[in-house]
């Protein structure tokens, strides 16, 4: 037992408050804790809820999904949204469509990027730097406000309502993003190696296609994913240039469902879920080659 | 358009020749123009000259007879007076405006919280919201006005029945968009919802590379949570978020798909934002000269946004 009031009891005491003091800090610490972890949840829960939302209701027969007091689990479950949504006039020829810009455009624009990105990379020559200020400059104009002068060029030529129109807009609209992108994965690379490979008696293209081109291979993916998400994406090109339905791209097709087919929200919903699908997936492997890339530019200033 | 700008890194490469002089010289002086030649060629052909058009046309009468035609009766400015004196057009720009700053400034507001959150929570708590921001970010634009238009019908709409049921007032059947107040403020939210996780996770890693003994040197000298934000955290950030609040107000003071879409592609003229007034002036009323004349007067908004945030960025270059 220790007296009150001698220096011990004193020093005591102190100690006692001391870690009295440390557990309130320590309770509070850990109640601020829980609390953050639970906003945090919450905004996941609200930034996820739309798209929850969507894949829930395609899953739901119709009944279930006019209801005053929603059903928040499609439990019955059925797929007959998506035969729905398949079955509607010109899904499928809109698919197909969507694939062949995505697929001819992106060709072509991974082929003419990948040169620029090598010239803006390897070469240092006049011009350069006007070049790479072109790139960034262009990205700033919206190309809402080309759409005019766009369908009226093409509709001189006559490639209105067709697809290698579209095919040609959205070439230049991915290409100044992907030339930059991937300078920056061909600039990554050592000059050095191709030079060894040159020394143990390589060509320059030799060296090049043994030496550079493979390691600019996962530059190219990310690429190449990027300009898909931003082609399949697109709406208001297509829609001004192709007025035809079984020539449009799928997001025409989506935009225009609830104009065409009035508010059948369960094939709406598995419509719009099949045509996130690709890009969502897509978006997954992408992200970590994009994070990165995005910031350290911003960084940089 | 684009994803992602940044400055460039100007410094020539220095090219290396172990080969003849000839060829050297062939190399330098011709390679490298025949590799960026296709580049130009269709950014210069389907971007540059568009643009280019795009002014010659606003100084045109360009109608459907003239459509037919391929060629406009050169009318100067009218164009542009007739726009400037249109009472549509002041409220289209104010209307444009005030959308933007809303759009922007939620945008930029919200995702600075959920970065700074993300530095907060456990690591399974950072990985969820992270996964819900890509998610949401993958979405494209049009699934996502489809969702929303569902989610705020009228009749079944699942936010009608929550506000209901939270009692903050009786919202069964309501349409949020006979208000056009109301239904901008919708669309507000589908805009932010949108453009949140492009913001949030730049922010985010823009805070990463805050140096921690720079907050920890604020806090020993007695700094709040709130004062080391803004006197040290916020100018550190300063180049990042220029660039987050210029990429967001060009997209969003060009927003179209969103509104177009969202009123079933027959938007009332209270809905109006200057895009959406541009192309209904082109492809509603075959006006294209007028269109033209609207379209310039947005890239010009624009362009002094841009220059504003070049200026800046420019500055914290130099101060750098």
């Amino acid at each position: 037992m220790i007296a009150p009031g001698t220096a011990q009891g004193i020093r005591s005491g102190r100690a006692r408050a001391a870690t009295e003091v440390n557990l309130q800090v320590h309770v509070r610490q850990r109640v601020t804790q829980v609390l953050y972890d639970a906003i945090g949840v919450g905004v996941a829960v609200v930034m996820l809820f739309p798209i929850y939302w969507m894949v829930a209701t395609s899953f739901k027969p119709g009944r279930d999904i006019l209801t005053l007091v929603p059903k928040w689990f499609p439990a019955p479950f059925t797929l007959q949204n998506f035969q729905d949504a398949i079955a509607r006039p010109f899904f499928l020829d809109d698919v197909k469509n969507s694939l062949l810009v995505v697929g001819v455009m992106l060709a072509l624009a991974l082929a003419i990027s990948f040169l620029a990105a090598v010239a803006t990379a390897r070469f240092g020559f006049k011009g350069r730097t006007a070049f790479l200020v072109m790139i960034i400059g262009v990205q700033m104009v919206p190309l809402n406000a080309l759409i005019i002068p766009l369908y009226l060029m093409l509709d001189s030529v006559g490639q209105t309502d067709a697809l290698p129109g579209v095919i040609a807009v959205y070439l230049a609209v991915v290409l100044p993003f992907m030339v930059w992108t991937l300078r920056g994965f061909v600039a990554n690379i050592p000059a050095e190696l191709e030079e060894s490979a040159m020394i143990d008696g390589c060509t320059r293209v030799g060296a090049f296609l043994r030496i550079t081109f493979p390691l600019v291979g996962p530059g190219l993916v990310a690429t190449a994913i990027f300009g898909f998400i931003q082609a399949w994406n697109e709406y208001i090109v297509a829609y001004v240039l192709l007025s035809s339905p079984g020539n449009q791209t799928l997001t025409v097709w989506l935009a225009s469902f609830t104009t065409n087919h009035g508010p059948e929200w369960g094939p709406l919903m598995a419509a719009a879920t099949l045509t996130g699908l690709p890009v969502v997936a897509f978006f997954l492997i992408l992200q970590r080659y994009l994070a990165g890339g995005l910031t350290a530019g911003a960084v940089k200033g | 358009m684009g994803m992602a700008v940044a400055a460039p890194d100007l410094e020539p490469v220095p090219p290396f020749s172990p080969s003849p002089p000839y060829r050297a010289w062939l190399r330098a002086n011709i390679l490298p123009y025949a590799l960026i030649s296709p580049s130009v060629l269709v950014i210069a052909g389907i971007l540059a000259f568009p643009l280019g058009m795009l002014v010659w046309l606003s100084l045109q009468h360009y109608g459907l007879r003239e459509l037919i035609h391929h060629a406009g009766d050169w009318v100067g400015l009218d164009n542009y007076r007739a726009i400037l004196v249109d009472p549509l057009f002041h409220q289209v720009i104010v209307r444009s405006l005030l959308f933007t700053f809303a759009c922007v400034a939620l945008t930029v507001v919200l995702s600075t919280l959920i970065a700074l959150l993300l530095l907060k929570v456990r690591s399974a708590v950072r990985i969820l919201v992270m996964s819900s921001l890509v998610f949401v970010w993958a979405t494209p634009v049009i699934v996502s006005v489809d969702i929303w238009q569902w989610m705020f019908d009228y009749e079944f709409g699942v936010i009608n029945y929550l506000l209901t049921q939270l009692h903050l007032g009786n919202f069964i059947h309501h349409n949020w968009f006979d208000n056009p107040v109301q239904g901008l403020g919708v669309l507000v939210v589908v805009v932010v919802w949108g453009a949140i996780p492009f913001v949030t996770i730049t922010v985010f890693a823009g805070l990463l590379q805050v140096p921690n003994d720079v907050i920890d040197a604020a806090k020993v000298d007695g700094a709040s949570a709130w004062h080391t934000f803004w006197y040290v955290t916020a100018p550190l950030l300063k180049p990042i978020f220029l660039i987050v609040t210029c990429l967001s107000t060009i997209w969003d003071f060009g927003v179209f798909n969103q509104i177009y879409v969202m009123l079933n592609q027959r938007p009332s003229s209270d809905y109006f934002t200057i895009a959406i007034y541009s192309y209904r002036e082109s492809f509603g009323v075959t006006q294209y000269g007028l269109g033209a004349a609207i379209a310039v007067l947005m890239v010009l908004v624009l362009v002094f946004v841009t220059f504003f945030y070049v200026r800046e960025t420019v500055k914290v270059a130099e101060i750098a």
